[in-house]
């Protein structure tokens, strides 16, 4: 087990540094760099003043030596510049200065260091996906297992109907929809707003009313997916051998489904809950701008937006290491929940 | 026994039961008027081939028939009570506690993520309402009743960790642990071996007598009900055509369906040109197209037009037997002691010169401890084939019998190319071909050496027609120089297997079983092979299509001169069919000699174990009775010395422990009959024989 973790661990180091490579040459390409040298320095620079601006702060230099600065595993640049001043990458007295180091960079449009800036929106993120698990796991079960204990019948129906619909509408769509419908007083005429179509204050103090709108529009989307692999699995185990043993052997239906039905049921919606976070990701830069929330996913669009390339490769290796570890996890359940794999 | 032990009825009273499952096309009645009595302590097994009605019925006293079957007439009664009527609760409260079931496939039937103990321990939880260590401790009694090694540490593992003769020890343990009054068997040793079935066989006899269990024996192995059953019911297509106890069905039998069956299956008892294979003509008809009158009567030699199509056939009393019935109009009036019709006897062509030498063969695979994650861990040689040497004459059918695990497939893949020796030769025509794969050989050798495959069902692509299929492998061979002569060809071989030229344009779905293996055969003689390896070409097929097949095989190779392997773990059918036999067990060949001389004293112990475990279907045969304790040893972790040394009942003969320490020599015993056994020649010829033919 340890050495699966390892070896797992080992993969995933590798996959994030292919992963930010690409980024890394992505955002520091020539086109890219002229417009940070003019938003940073003049917008009518000459194109002989931007390529000092971009010699001078070492962006001319070959990607490779660039990326292992950035890393930290190549001393950072120290350039004497074109106009006689000297440039070095890292503080005074620090050769080398990279991720590796802690030194994450200095973002532009916010003017704060990468590292607390990721930190502190991740945690807002974190607070927000926390409670779309709340909502979405055990409903989306719920809802898969009562469709998929008796297949074809009523509740089966109206349930998998349901899951589509909610699976069907995007997040922008249903975001909008749910702002509509229960933020104003545009569809209906509430006496009082029941919930509020910003979620700017949830950040400091959540609350029903700030926070249920941006949960439920995510928790939604996710939630027909999931329930639908559920119900696949669930119908599939309930036409199982072992379940006509169990019911000849006079268990009750109810205690057929919890006992014997339902951990083999959810062998499968197990990788598919985990393979959500991911998605989750997706879906929180769509409603976290939405409802102006601001959290991990408003700061990618920010940081795109204004093309601030510390900041956005510091988002995108958070956001590799949060795919990976959720994969990690992922296998290491399985193997819990399905006793025919072991890790010897 | 929870009430009603005071009841001395019959336990179970089928009456009339019919029923049909509804499709949205039509209503197909898969069981018609069906009727059976159960006593306290007897034990009635229904016989038929698949697709009879035999589970339905099972199921349909289980009162389990899914969302599309019905009873649609007639009445089951338990103990007297109507089952057809009862509350979902009431049945709840029977099911498990009452009336037990064990299942074909203990795999599947068991819950692959919940402990043994768990799933034992809940059925009493349930009816007699106990507490979780109670139930617990009754789980370790009853494992320890169906003889399972070391019940505690059983009790904890998941179904995945054990074996297949040990899942289905404890689906019978899970069975017993309420003690059930009726026990239904559907086909409990079909997926198992022959020595493990046997174990099965007798440890369910044996528990039966124990508790006092009524049984319903659901089989198509009719040896198996002789041995285990006191009373018979015969079914064919829906109906019961006859019933009765065992010895006047098997010895006065009045029904011309159950003739045919005991015709169509080889006795290890009886000659084979004394009395050969006679398959039943014909087809078993689909449930909507069954015909009018007698169900039997379009495939029956007895059939009287006008008469047997006429009418509805009631179930008839023999008189004189007790409790006999039969299904047929002219039971009376037919002379059930005529021989049958023998048609022209077929001299077998004498074995020509050697085309197939076995030198040495060796087969190691390396395994890695653990495969899937990689890791370190050493890596494991698994001996799948140890030394084969033998020799195969043209037209010469040699059988190859073994149980699972023995290494005789490994041996067929090596043959055909699929995988190349680990060490020795296979020489084809003094050429050698044992380390060039199959890529690599020549059309020639491709064509040569070609197989039939056990499961017909899976061997045909399903979407391609017949005709194309066989025209593909003609291809392959270079047979022909265009598509007219291939399709000619094609033809042919249709008529060399007795299908008709039709059935090219059909698709493998339209067949049957039957017809599918015929297909397989042709496109195996498509090059006109002259080594064919027949891997259980029958075991998936009825019984009355199996003796159609295996007649084909043994025409073609007359007609051919074809060398046949003929690989089986059924005794019976090797007996009848092959010239030698070859007897392996992990890897290892204990035995070679002529039919006659395997099937004969002095056998290798393990051939003798194996011998008295094929249940034979003939009540004037006695059986001497050896049951192999416990399971085959794996092949990654064989046994010292003698590789049956952990099985053999002769082991304690041997001094010095000499089986525990030394694989024993190969010898010859006469003249071609080799063995592989420490015993002595003086004890060999103590040795009795297993099977006898009472004198009658």
């Amino acid at each position: 087990m340890g050495l699966f973790i390892l070896r797992r661990v080992g993969v995933m180091l590798l996959t994030a540094l292919c992963l930010t490579f690409i980024v890394f040459w992505l955002t520091n390409l020539y086109p890219n760099l002229e417009k940070l040298a003019k938003t940073q320095g003049n917008f009518r620079m000459s194109d002989e003043a931007v390529t000092s601006y971009l010699t001078n702060r070492g962006y001319q230099q070959a990607l490779p030596v660039k990326y292992g600065q950035w890393l930290g595993v190549l001393p950072g640049y120290v350039i004497e510049g074109s106009d006689g001043e000297v440039r070095s990458r890292c503080e005074e007295g620090k050769t080398f200065c990279g991720v590796i180091q802690g030194d994450w960079g200095f973002s532009t449009v916010f003017k704060d260091n990468v590292s607390t800036i990721v930190s502190t929106r991740l945690g807002a993120t974190g607070k927000l996906m926390f409670w779309v698990m709340m909502v979405m796991v055990p409903g989306a079960l719920l809802i898969g297992v009562l469709a998929g204990m008796r297949e074809g019948s009523g509740t089966d129906r109206t349930l998998s109907t349901a899951s589509i619909v909610s699976t069907a509408t995007p997040e922008y769509v249903s975001g909008v929809i749910l702002i509509a419908v229960l933020g104003t007083k545009v569809i209906i005429d509430w006496d009082t707003i029941p919930f509020k179509g910003s979620a700017t204050s949830a950040i400091d103090d959540a609350n029903f009313e700030n926070f249920f709108l941006p949960v439920i529009t995510i928790a939604l989307y996710g939630m027909g997916y999931i329930a639908r692999m559920t119900r696949a699995s669930m119908t599939e185990v309930m036409t199982a051998q072992y379940i006509r043993t169990a019911r000849l052997k006079g268990v009750s239906f109810p205690k057929i489904v919890i006992r014997h039905a339902l951990r083999n049921a959810l062998i499968a919606p197990f990788t598919v809950i985990m393979l959500q976070f991911p998605w989750l990701l997706n879906g929180v830069v769509i409603v976290e701008t939405l409802f102006n929330y601001k959290g991990f996913g408003w700061t990618l669009v920010e940081a795109a937006r204004n093309n601030d390339i510390e900041l956005l490769l510091g988002v995108s290796i958070v956001s590799v290491f949060v795919v990976l570890v959720t994969q990690l996890i992922s296998d290491i359940g399985y193997v819990f929940l399905n006793p025919r794999i072991r890790i010897s | 026994m929870t009430t009603d032990t005071s009841y001395d009825g019959p336990i179970l009273e089928i009456d009339k039961l019919s029923i049909s499952f509804f499709t949205r096309l039509r209503e197909i009645p898969a069981v018609m008027d069906f009727s059976a009595k159960i006593m306290p302590g007897e034990a009635l097994g229904v016989v038929g081939e698949s697709g009879c009605g035999k589970s339905t019925v099972a199921l349909g006293v289980m009162q389990d028939l899914g969302v599309n079957g019905r009873i649609v007439g007639g009445s089951i009664k338990f103990k007297g009570r109507e089952m057809n009527t009862m509350t979902p609760e009431e049945l709840r409260d029977i099911r498990g506690s009452q009336i037990a079931m064990i299942y074909q496939e203990p795999m599947a039937s068991l819950n692959p993520a919940m402990r043994i103990g768990k799933q034992l321990a809940e059925v009493p939880m349930i009816h007699e309402g106990i507490s979780e260590s109670e139930a617990m401790k009754r789980a370790l009694e009853v494992v320890t009743d169906v003889k399972l090694p070391d019940p505690a540490r059983i009790l904890k593992s998941f179904p995945h960790q054990l074996s297949g003769g040990q899942q289905q020890r404890i689906v019978i343990a899970m069975a017993l642990m309420s003690k059930p009054s009726l026990l239904i068997l559907d086909e409990p040793t079909t997926a198992l071996d022959v020595t493990v079935e046997a174990a099965v066989v007798e440890l369910v006899k044996d528990l039966g007598k124990k508790y006092g269990t009524s049984m319903l024996f659901i089989s198509h192995n009719l040896g198996l009900v002789l041995e285990t059953c006191d009373r018979i019911c015969v079914m064919y297509s829906g109906e019961a055509v006859e019933r009765g106890s065992i010895e006047d069905v098997f010895d006065e039998m009045q029904h011309p369906y159950t003739q045919a069956l005991f015709r169509s299956i080889p006795l290890p008892g009886a000659d084979k040109n004394a009395r050969p294979l006679i398959a039943i003509p014909g087809n078993f008809p689909l449930p909507h197209e069954r015909p009018s009158g007698c169900n039997f009567g379009p495939r029956c030699d007895y059939f009287e037009a006008g008469r047997c199509d006429a009418q509805v056939i009631p179930m008839e009393k023999v008189t004189g037997n007790d409790r006999h019935e039969s299904r047929c109009l002219r039971f009376s009036e037919i002379d059930w002691n005529a021989p049958p019709q023998v048609a022209e006897t077929k001299e077998k062509a004498p074995p020509g010169q050697v085309v197939l030498k076995m030198d040495n063969l060796k087969k190691y695979y390396e395994v890695a401890a653990n495969a899937l994650f990689g890791g370190g861990g050493e890596k494991k040689v698994v001996k799948a084939n140890e030394t084969l040497s033998f020799e195969a004459r043209e037209s010469e059918t040699l059988a190859i019998v073994g149980e699972s695990g023995c290494g005789k497939s490994t041996f067929a893949k090596v043959l055909m190319g699929l995988e190349t020796a680990t060490e020795g030769e296979i020489l084809l025509d003094n050429k050698s071909i044992g380390n060039i794969p199959i890529e690599q050989r020549d059309t020639k050798t491709v064509a040569d050496v070609q197989m039939v495959f056990q499961n017909p069902f899976d061997t045909l692509n399903p979407s391609m027609t017949v005709g194309r299929q066989i025209m593909r492998a003609l291809e392959i061979f270079k047979v022909g120089n265009n598509d007219a002569e291939r399709r000619q060809r094609m033809l042919e071989l249709l008529d060399l297997v007795k299908l008709p030229r039709a059935f090219a344009d059909r698709m493998p779905r339209q067949l049957s079983g039957g017809q599918k293996q015929r297909v397989g055969i042709a496109r195996a003689f498509a090059g006109d092979a002259r080594i064919v390896v027949a891997d259980e070409p029958v075991s998936a097929l009825d019984v009355s299509v199996q003796a159609a097949v295996t007649d084909l095989l043994m025409e073609i190779q007359r007609e051919h001169k074809t060398t046949l392997l003929f690989i089986s773990h059924d005794l019976s059918i090797v007996r009848y069919l092959s010239d030698r036999v070859m007897v392996m067990y992990l890897g290892h060949v204990v035995e070679l000699g002529t039919t006659d001389q395997v099937f004969a004293p002095p056998y290798h112990p393990y051939t003798e174990a194996l011998l008295s475990a094929v249940p034979i279907a003939d009540t004037s045969v006695k059986k001497k009775h050896i049951v192999l304790e416990g399971d085959i040893p794996s092949a990654m972790n064989p046994p010292t010395g003698c590789p049956f040394q952990t099985r053999c009942r002769w082991k304690d003969q041997v001094a010095g422990g000499l089986c525990e320490k030394e694989v024993p020599v190969t010898r010859t015993l006469a003249e071609g009959h080799q063995v592989k056994c420490h015993l002595t020649d003086a004890q060999m010829a103590e040795m009795e024989p297993v099977i006898e033919i009472a004198a009658e």
